[in-house]
């Protein structure tokens, strides 16, 4: 089963916590709003990409189980 | 191990726990906070929005209600920790339980540092939600205020204060805003926003006393100024929440002292995550503490892993990571910083620059505004140990093909 990671574009400061976790899902713009790079994840990922989520100062990512 | 216990449910100890349950660990988990309030809060905002924005703690939340209840822990707010007995594996409650645990995460943070000058009204420290309360109704247009510190905190609170049309007033015996851990140098272009938003800058001034006249606060400084202020806010440091374990043999210098893997020095099973830790770096490169969310959040996610894996526990090795937002400059410290050998890309009037610290050769640290392609850059040259001209060249590139001013 595949999860989803989401970002609320509004919320997010342009922190950098997730891209420092997950550089191959995370990037920011230059005006520093996240970049989605891919949105599903695979299993064997899930705990990486969900804990460079929760390294999110305003919570503007979550990951959603499938 | 059936039931861990986090002492605090500050970012350290909630971000423990949510690490815990999504690394799988399906015991007991009980969370002792000293604080009685409804649900764990995020401090950050604290020194800014928040403290003019409308009384509502749900706001800034430190995580949503939905995250909360899986991680299914039971809530002990407004009981304080009152010691620890590490052999029994017990932690003493101020209203007498002695709690078992398997394993203890201490995460009991810091608290400002009180004013030298008497408490009272008017007078103000900012660490908590409830002192946000209470300060935040002295944040009233044309009312006045004097800060004492240029640090992180009182810089924040100037900006905010400022910006709700207050008469602010900072004072420091340093020569210039958060130059303690910027420098000098880079301090002065904080010091010039300042100046430039209506601030009132007496840098490179002590405060010599506090006296009240009336319903006002008489501020004196150290080179014979007197202001007259409504309000005084205190932002002298914080200082580290650890009495509670006097006789607790635990080792204790100014944080908890505890190995790279951030377990308590003398003690089985207990860890120490957030500003209250004090590792010992385990290249031999000596004791470290930092007062950063981004730290109290790593080191959480680290001792969940440690404490479910002790065969592949790792060492925590950090790249220092700490925000501030000040009137429309977004700022991003990176790495160590601090160091005289610093040079400056891009241009401050323009909303828009970047510091690369140095030891000469390696990039140490950098500090930049409004400017995420140059964050970026920085965290992955400070984690590298990158080559510090190579950073400043291409940021100067960078900058040089997109040099107007930013609005954020």
């Amino acid at each position: 089963m595949t999860a989803i990671v989401k970002a609320d574009l509004g919320a997010c400061q342009g922190y950098a916590n997730c891209v420092v976790g997950a550089s191959d899902y995370f990037d920011i713009d230059d005006d520093g709003v996240v970049v989605l790079l891919q949105t599903d994840v695979p299993d064997a990922e899930l705990t990486r990409v969900d804990e460079a989520a929760r390294s999110c100062p305003v919570s503007a990512l979550k990951v959603i189980r499938g | 191990m059936t039931r861990i216990v986090i002492v605090g449910a500050s970012v350290g100890g909630v971000k423990t726990a949510q690490g815990l349950r999504s690394g799988g660990f399906d015991g007991e988990i009980v969370v002792v906070e000293k604080e009685d309030v409804a649900h764990p809060y995020d401090k950050p905002p604290l020194s800014k929005a928040y403290l003019t924005s409308p009384d509502d703690l749900g706001a800034i939340r430190l995580i949503d209600q939905e995250d909360l209840a899986a991680i299914d822990a039971s809530w002990r707010f407004g009981v304080a920790a009152t010691g620890l007995d590490p052999a029994a594996k017990e932690l003493l409650l101020e209203d007498g339980e002695r709690l078992a645990y398997d394993a203890l995460v201490i995460a009991t943070g810091s608290r400002a540092r009180t004013s030298p000058w008497g408490e009272g009204p008017g007078i103000h420290v900012l660490r908590t939600a409830a002192d946000a309360h209470a300060l935040r109704s002295a944040l009233q247009p044309g009312r006045r205020l004097v800060i004492v510190g240029g640090g992180f905190i009182g810089a924040e609170v100037a900006a905010t204060a400022r910006k709700a049309g207050v008469d602010v007033t900072i004072v420091d015996p340093l020569p210039a805003p958060m130059s303690r851990v910027l420098n000098e140098d880079v301090g002065r272009i904080f010091l010039d926003k300042h100046a430039a938003e209506g601030v009132r800058t007496r840098f490179g001034t002590g405060v010599d006393g506090v006296e009240r006249v009336g319903p006002e606060l008489e501020v004196r400084l150290s080179d014979g100024e007197r202001i007259t202020a409504d309000a005084l806010l205190v932002g002298i440091g914080a200082v580290v929440n650890t009495e509670w374990l006097e006789g607790s043999g635990l080792v204790v210098d100014n944080g908890i002292v505890t190995d790279g893997r951030l377990r308590a020095i003398g003690a089985a099973d207990v860890f120490v995550v957030g500003d209250v830790c004090r590792w010992q770096h385990e290249d031999g490169s000596g004791s470290t503490r930092l007062e950063h969310w981004t730290s109290a959040a790593d080191q959480a996610r680290l001792v969940a892993h440690n404490l479910l894996s002790p065969a592949e526990a790792r060492a925590y090795v950090p790249v220092e990571y700490v925000w501030s937002d000040q009137y429309d400059w977004k700022i991003q410290v990176v790495g160590r910083t601090g160091s005289a050998e610093s040079q400056l890309i891009g241009d401050p009037a323009h909303d828009r620059f970047a510091v690369v610290y140095s030891d000469g050769a390696r990039v140490t640290g950098a500090v930049i505004v409004n400017w995420p392609r140059a964050l970026i850059a920085a965290r992955r040259a400070v984690a590298d140990r990158g080559d510090a001209d190579a950073l400043v060249t291409m940021l100067t590139e960078i900058i040089a093909k997109a040099p107007a001013p930013v609005v954020s």
